[in-house]
């Protein structure tokens, strides 16, 4: 296993960025490649792929519902369509859309949900997206990732253009450290990757999250507690074989995600845990069901606990100190 | 098809709409017997989609928006023989793909749809796939004037003028009724065709339920080079049933036996007539 890269040392980017060079990269190669964008070409970088290749974008304007639609007829047609728009709007305005031309219409969009969870920070819960993972867990035929870091990101995009079926793909504007240089843990869709191992206790993280949660493994470490991290990018299909091998290897499970603690990574892995028989502590880390606090991001993480501190404290709070 | 032979077939879907319904207990009658001519004429005079090229990438493309009025599409889809006509008998029947909106899984149905205000945006995105690959073949989309308060109706008609959308054409089943009464009661969306117009759009009125003036408005597409078309067809809801004409109760009201003999009478006496 590779070490924690710091901040400082290498330089690295949000994964919005990693996302919009991507795909420009392979949208030069592929003219099937389509972006469907609501206004959002800023916020989703996209400027100079907009620039570079304006026949393989197509601007709606703020209309998230015609956004999805547009982006269903087009991926009917052949296009690989990636309909790009600020999680907040297209998991919210365009839901109907989403579950209907897309999933039930199996027509293969790649929706793209920038600055997530709570990216936007101070612009608050208007703008905020606490809600994706539950609404579109409760969707079928759809898969949902949230990339933890470029690496991830990059990866996710690759497979996202080969994928030819409804994908959410969702992650933030932060800059995000590499969680690990060991380039022996691959990226897949539905497989976890586990970036550090310790017997005491699983933390289950992804998108943002990871980060810290790897840094509140450094610090329980010191402490003697060893944890397993593990990013799971792929909310749906849940890797349920990991979670099932978390149980049984580890001596409590702590999920944590940038996310409203209902209906996310967390309760989906509280409801396979619980019906295979699991009864060791557990606990989800999330943004609570109440106003959100307002902030930014690194402040809103702090106040919640989603940072390397608040992470460790959790996981001593679970009674698991030997 | 000569128009004499588009009227017969008319009066023929409007008795299996009707056959198929009653056999299901379950349908939308008033709208998919006001819409029927309509489809009449796409799927017999206008649209290059049959079984054989539903595949292929250049067959022309027909949506149906107001999904609710399925029967008039499946009773269309199994006389262009994508499916034998009895898997109709199935209607609304346990695990059967024939259900009350269209689904894929009916061989012939381009789109899931069923919930109002989705064709039009999904219709936008086919034609300007067609657009970027400089195809030739048309993109068709059947709406319902009760739907056109759906937000996402408003804008997907943005953007297909703003794309300069030709290769579209939208039509209204301008019927004037819906499920609470009349569209002016409930939400009143006239002038349609003043605000089509002022949104970039082509915008022809006729008779919807007179298949020679269907055929001449299709023909006629575009009706400008550059905008998309609009057809607004003025139909009557429940057209060809005396009884059921313009009388809101059979918006998804179902014949009983007596009720449906009486409208198989009517049917026949006006195909004699034809």
């Amino acid at each position: 296993m590779g070490a924690v890269v710091e901040n400082t040392a290498i330089s690295y980017k949000p994964n919005q960025d990693v996302f919009s060079a991507t795909l420009l990269a392979l949208a030069e190669a592929d003219r099937n490649i389509v972006v469907v964008t609501s206004d959002s070409r800023g916020s989703g970088k996209l400027v100079g792929y907009g620039q570079k290749l304006p026949k393989q974008i197509v601007e709606i304007g703020i209309a998230e519902q015609n956004l999805v639609g547009v982006a269903a007829g087009l991926a009917s047609a052949g296009k690989k369509a990636f309909a790009v728009s600020p999680a907040c709007f297209l998991t919210a305005r365009a839901l109907e859309q989403i579950k209907n031309d897309v999933c039930y219409s199996d027509n293969p969009v790649r929706l793209i949900g920038i600055s997530a969870g709570v990216s936007y920070g101070a612009l608050g819960t208007t703008h905020h997206s606490l809600h994706d993972f539950a609404v579109m867990r409760a969707i079928n035929n759809i898969t949902i990732i949230a990339p933890a870091d470029n690496f991830e990101t990059t990866e996710a995009v690759k497979l996202a253009v080969k994928h030819n079926k409804p994908l959410y793909l969702r992650f933030g504007k932060k800059a995000m450290p590499l969680l690990t240089e060991d380039a022996s843990i691959g990226f897949e869709f539905g497989k976890g990757r586990v970036i550090k191992k310790g017997n005491d206790v699983a933390i289950i993280a992804n998108g943002e999250t990871v980060y810290p949660a790897l840094q509140a493994a450094e610090k329980l470490a010191q402490q003697g507690i060893k944890a397993t991290v593990v990013s799971m990018h792929t909310i749906k299909p849940l890797d349920a074989e990991l979670v099932l091998q978390l149980a049984k290897d580890t001596g409590a499970i702590l999920t944590v995600e940038e996310h409203m603690v209902n209906g996310g990574l967390g309760e989906a892995c509280a409801s396979l845990l619980l019906q295979h028989g699991y009864n060791k502590p557990f606990k989800i880390m999330g943004i609570p069901d109440e106003y959100t606090v307002t902030g930014s991001q690194v402040e809103i993480f702090a106040h919640y606990g989603l940072s390397a501190d608040g992470i460790a404290e959790a996981v001593i709070n679970m009674g698991i100190m030997k | 098809m000569t128009d004499k032979e588009l009227a017969q077939r008319s009066v023929t879907y409007r008795k299996k709409i009707l056959q198929y319904i009653v056999g299901a207990k379950a349908g939308h009658t008033g709208g998919s017997l006001s819409c029927i001519d309509v489809l009449n004429v796409l799927y017999n005079d206008v649209l290059n989609v049959s079984p054989e090229n539903f595949t292929s990438p250049d067959r022309d493309r027909y949506i149906q928006s107001k999904g609710h009025c399925v029967e008039a599409l499946f009773v269309v889809l199994a006389d262009k023989g994508f499916f034998p006509e009895s898997d109709l008998e199935t209607l609304c029947k346990y695990k059967s793909h024939y259900i009350g909106h269209p689904t894929k899984k009916v061989h012939g149905v381009e789109q899931n749809t069923g919930a109002l205000g989705h064709g039009l945006p999904i219709s936008v995105g086919e034609a300007l796939a067609a657009k970027m690959d400089e195809k030739d073949h048309r993109v068709f989309t059947l709406l319902g004037d009760g739907e056109l308060p759906e937000g996402s109706n408003w804008e997907a008609a943005l953007t297909a003028a703003h794309y300069k959308l030709d290769n579209l054409c939208a039509i209204i089943d301008n019927n004037k009724l819906q499920i609470t009464g009349t569209n002016a009661e409930v939400c009143n969306t006239d002038p349609i065709d003043a605000k089509f117009e002022s949104f970039g759009w082509a915008v022809k009125q006729v008779d919807g339920n007179d298949v020679k003036a269907l055929k001449e408005a299709f023909a006629a597409m575009p009706f400008e080079a550059g905008k998309p078309s609009l057809i607004i067809a003025h139909t009557i809801k429940g057209k060809g049933v005396s009884f059921m004409e313009n009388n809101v109760k059979w918006h998804h009201g179902v014949p009983d036996q007596e009720q449906y003999k009486n409208a198989i009478t009517e049917l026949d006496m006006e195909m004699a007539n034809i």
